[in-house]
């Protein structure tokens, strides 16, 4: 037929490269939805992730006499020799009140561990009310064999969640810490996460 | 590819019988380094064929399991595979590797590769009037990655896979489960085996969309193509927008599992819902590739069989754009428990129930291009007409599901495995079976026994409905998918299903094989156009088998249009 084979190849090349290109787009964009992901759920608290706010931002908060309970939960990774637990179980605060609430990590072996917290708030719906001044999260903390800490963290709860629909029946909030080994001590002693790690497939 | 085309395009003026010394190299030659899209068609579907005997034994061996509460044969088969002395552990271990393995081969090395690497590489150029696909070469490429994806995953079960033997992660290899959860390197095969699939995916979609961009017959528009080649069409995007994305999470797991890397770890920051959304933004869209060139073949036989133009061409093709387009921003509704805001739901609730407008379409329309019809039941239309009622069985309970309130009770129940497999194991099944006697006889040039056929589908039928259907009634009364033991109460209906459903199944499966061989033995010779007056694609002016090289004079489509 009449179309030229060169012309058909050149064709042919343009379309599976331009195809090609759509498929390594997709692979970045499978590889970008890690940060875009982190981000999405920074700013709008999905799935419990709570908000880090300033000072500044903190001083304008209008606060309320309405009061809501907050229950305090530690946990560490399986294994993990550490003594982590919150000072007081629950706070009756009101809302867009600023509080400090203190946690103690001791560690219970006779070797340093260095450990990082990650936290969540439960419902999670009420993450993005949660607004953190200051917190431990995701600060490395090192503690020589039966070191004890008191770690505070300064919170407020948004008085903007008393208007949310999705808040109306949240009259109590958990904030939930879990300390795990850091990866470097993991590497350097072949810790105690890389032998649970072996564990928790049996 | 670019050497195989110029000889290829030489005119010889008739375009029949074209079977030269030339074009029948040896036995290696033609079947390892082949470059023709019919010989690699064959290929796929004798491939999907033998990856669908070992999906199917499987199934059985998890019916037969589930035929009574307790547990009786898991460790038998854990100690056949090689497991010495297996713990009861081990043995439990053992299931959640055959529902692994079961879900894996059937989606990646059955359907697929029937669907798009053996129909489509046989019809889409013989239908578009091509004389072969784009990238012939690309094309072997893609074969044998799949055939190598299945290696890789037919190892998994006899290394180390954490428990015991074999990747007992589920298809959808959730981590942590599948990082943490699973040490040994039954995963990592499992994994590197869709990595290898998937490879040969892409590269065959990138092949159907330039073969359909640019090598279509004169006068074949768009808006002319077959409705089998549209579907093709759509899927092969889907496939190129949907499998980078599963590559690049089980990447993710590849290194969270080897190189310490957190991306689903929590410890280091991660999150393993992130997972979820990853491998479902793959995995909805998946079950439309699936499907949808099933669509394709249904439009053809339908149309073929009531002797007219299928209705509503362009409201069908576009259909499948639309399916397509919707199919990427519902994944979440496969995710509806992991904690999901009111608001999220609703609008994944309705954004999935929105898919089943275009699907209506479809299936009114192939009523209607009934209605009125000079109908024969063949074979093929037979099965489509089953296709389609079962699909819409399927399709309401796919609807039932939507529903993000509803889902939370339903989720991870038998209801979930009845609705997949209405859709699947008898949608696409069905499709399958139907394309496979509408065109067997054009592929092999015998005719199979239409007597044979009907039984294997009355069989069938009655097999997968007897299988598939009680699994609602155990859903809606609460059993959890993926367990080898369940409650007594629910052991009446399992028992149906291992005891009657599997076995009627398989033994109309018997009746396919004897079916095949059959015809190869004795089957009649199978004219140019063996089911006559409807059948108006460029493939019935072929001989059949058609020629080892077809269209080398390209054919013209004239104005009046034929789909």
């Amino acid at each position: 037929m009449a179309v030229d084979q060169a012309v058909l190849q050149r064709r042919n090349r343009r379309v599976g490269m331009t195809m090609a290109g759509v498929v390594l787009a997709m692979l970045g964009l499978g590889y970008a939805s890690v940060p875009l992901y982190r981000m999405f759920c920074q700013v709008t608290g999905f799935g419990g992730t709570t908000m880090r706010v300033s000072e500044a931002q903190a001083a304008t908060v209008v606060s309320t006499n309405k009061d809501i309970r907050i229950r305090f939960d530690a946990n560490v990774e399986r294994g993990m020799p550490w003594q982590f637990k919150p000072v007081q179980a629950v706070d009756t605060v009101a809302v867009g009140v600023r509080d400090m609430a203190i946690y103690t990590a001791k560690n219970t072996s006779n070797h340093t561990i260095t450990g990082t917290a990650s936290f969540n708030v439960e419902p999670e719906q009420a993450g993005r009310y949660f607004s953190k001044i200051q917190c431990f999260c995701f600060t490395e903390q090192t503690l020589k064999p039966g070191e004890e800490v008191r770690m505070p963290v300064i919170y407020y709860v948004d008085p903007k969640i008393l208007d949310d629909p999705d808040n109306k029946d949240v009259d109590e909030i958990t904030l939930s810490y879990t300390f795990h080994v850091t990866a470097e001590e993991k590497a350097t002693d072949a810790g105690a996460k890389a032998l649970d790690r072996a564990g928790t497939g049996g | 590819m670019a050497t195989t085309a110029p000889e290829a395009f030489q005119a010889h003026g008739d375009h029949h019988d074209h079977d030269h010394a030339h074009d029948h190299p040896g036995f290696f030659a033609r079947w390892f380094m082949s470059t023709n899209h019919k010989d690699i068609g064959t290929m796929y579907l004798i491939f999907a064929i033998v990856a669908g005997i070992i999906g199917g034994a499987i199934s059985g061996m998890m019916r037969i399991e589930l035929a009574e509460p307790g547990i009786q044969y898991l460790g038998t088969f854990a100690s056949m595979l090689g497991e010495k002395n297996p713990s009861f552990d081990q043995s439990l271990h053992l299931w959640n590797v055959l529902i692994t393995a079961h879900g894996l081969i059937m989606v990646f090395f059955m359907v697929m590769p029937a669907m798009i690497g053996g129909f489509g590489n046989w019809f889409v150029p013989l239908m578009i009037g091509a004389p072969d696909m784009a990238f012939p070469r690309m094309n072997n490429i893609s074969f044998w990655l799949t055939v190598a994806g299945f290696i890789s995953l037919m190892i998994s079960p006899f290394v180390p896979g954490g428990t015991g033997n074999g990747a007992g992660t589920g298809w959808t290899v959730y981590a942590p489960l599948s990082t943490s959860g699973s040490a040994g390197p039954a995963v990592d095969f499992a994994i590197f085996s869709l990595h290898l699939s998937g490879a040969g995916s892409i590269l065959g979609a990138t092949n159907f969309i330039t073969t359909i961009f640019n090598m279509r017959a004169p006068g074949m528009t768009l808006h002319k193509m077959p409705l089998f080649v549209w579907s093709v069409l759509v899927t092969a995007f889907l496939l190129l927008l949907a499998l980078p994305v599963l590559a690049a999470a089980i990447t993710m797991l590849i290194t969270d599992r080897n190189f310490g890397t957190t991306f689903f770890d929590p410890s280091g920051g991660g999150d393993p819902v992130l997972y979820q959304h990853l491998f479902w933004f793959f995995g909805h869209p998946e079950v439309y590739i699936m499907i949808l060139p099933g669509f394709g073949i249904i439009s053809q036989i339908v149309s073929t069989f009531s002797k007219k133009p299928v209705f509503g061409y362009l409201g069908m093709a576009y259909a499948m754009v639309a399916i397509g387009v919707v199919g990427f921003i519902v994944w979440a509704h496969h995710m509806y428990t992991t904690g999901m805001s009111v608001n999220t739901k609703m609008y994944f609730t309705a954004a999935t129930m929105v898919i089943a407008v275009p699907t209506g379409i479809k299936i009114f329309s192939w009523i209607a291009t009934m209605w009125g019809g000079s109908l024969s039941f063949k074979s093929p239309m037979v099965w489509s007409i089953g296709q389609i009622f079962l699909f819409t069985v399927g399709g309401v309970t796919g609807v039932v599901l939507a529903n993000g309130g509803v889902d939370d009770v339903l989720h991870d129940t038998y209801y979930v495995v009845a609705h997949f497999h209405y859709v699947l194991s008898m949608g696409a099944v069905f499709a399958l079976f139907a394309g496979f006697y509408y065109w067997f006889p054009k592929m092999s040039g015998r005719m199979h026994s239409e007597f044979l056929a009907h039984l294997h589908f009355w069989v069938f039928f009655a097999g997968v409905n007897v299988l598939f259907f009680p699994m609602h009634f155990l859903g809606l009364q609460g059993m959890p998918r993926r367990y080898p033991d369940y409650a007594e109460a629910y052991a009446h209906w399992n028992h149906v299903a291992s005891a009657w459903g599997y076995s009627i199944m398989a033994a109309g499966m018997l009746i396919f094989f004897v079916n095949i061989i059959y015809s190869l033995l004795a089957g009649k010779k199978a004219a140019d156009n063996y089911w006559g007056e409807g059948a108006t694609t460029l493939e019935w002016t072929l001989s059949s088998p058609p020629p080892f090289h077809q269209f080398e004079t390209l054919p013209v489509i004239d104005d009046k249009a034929h789909h």
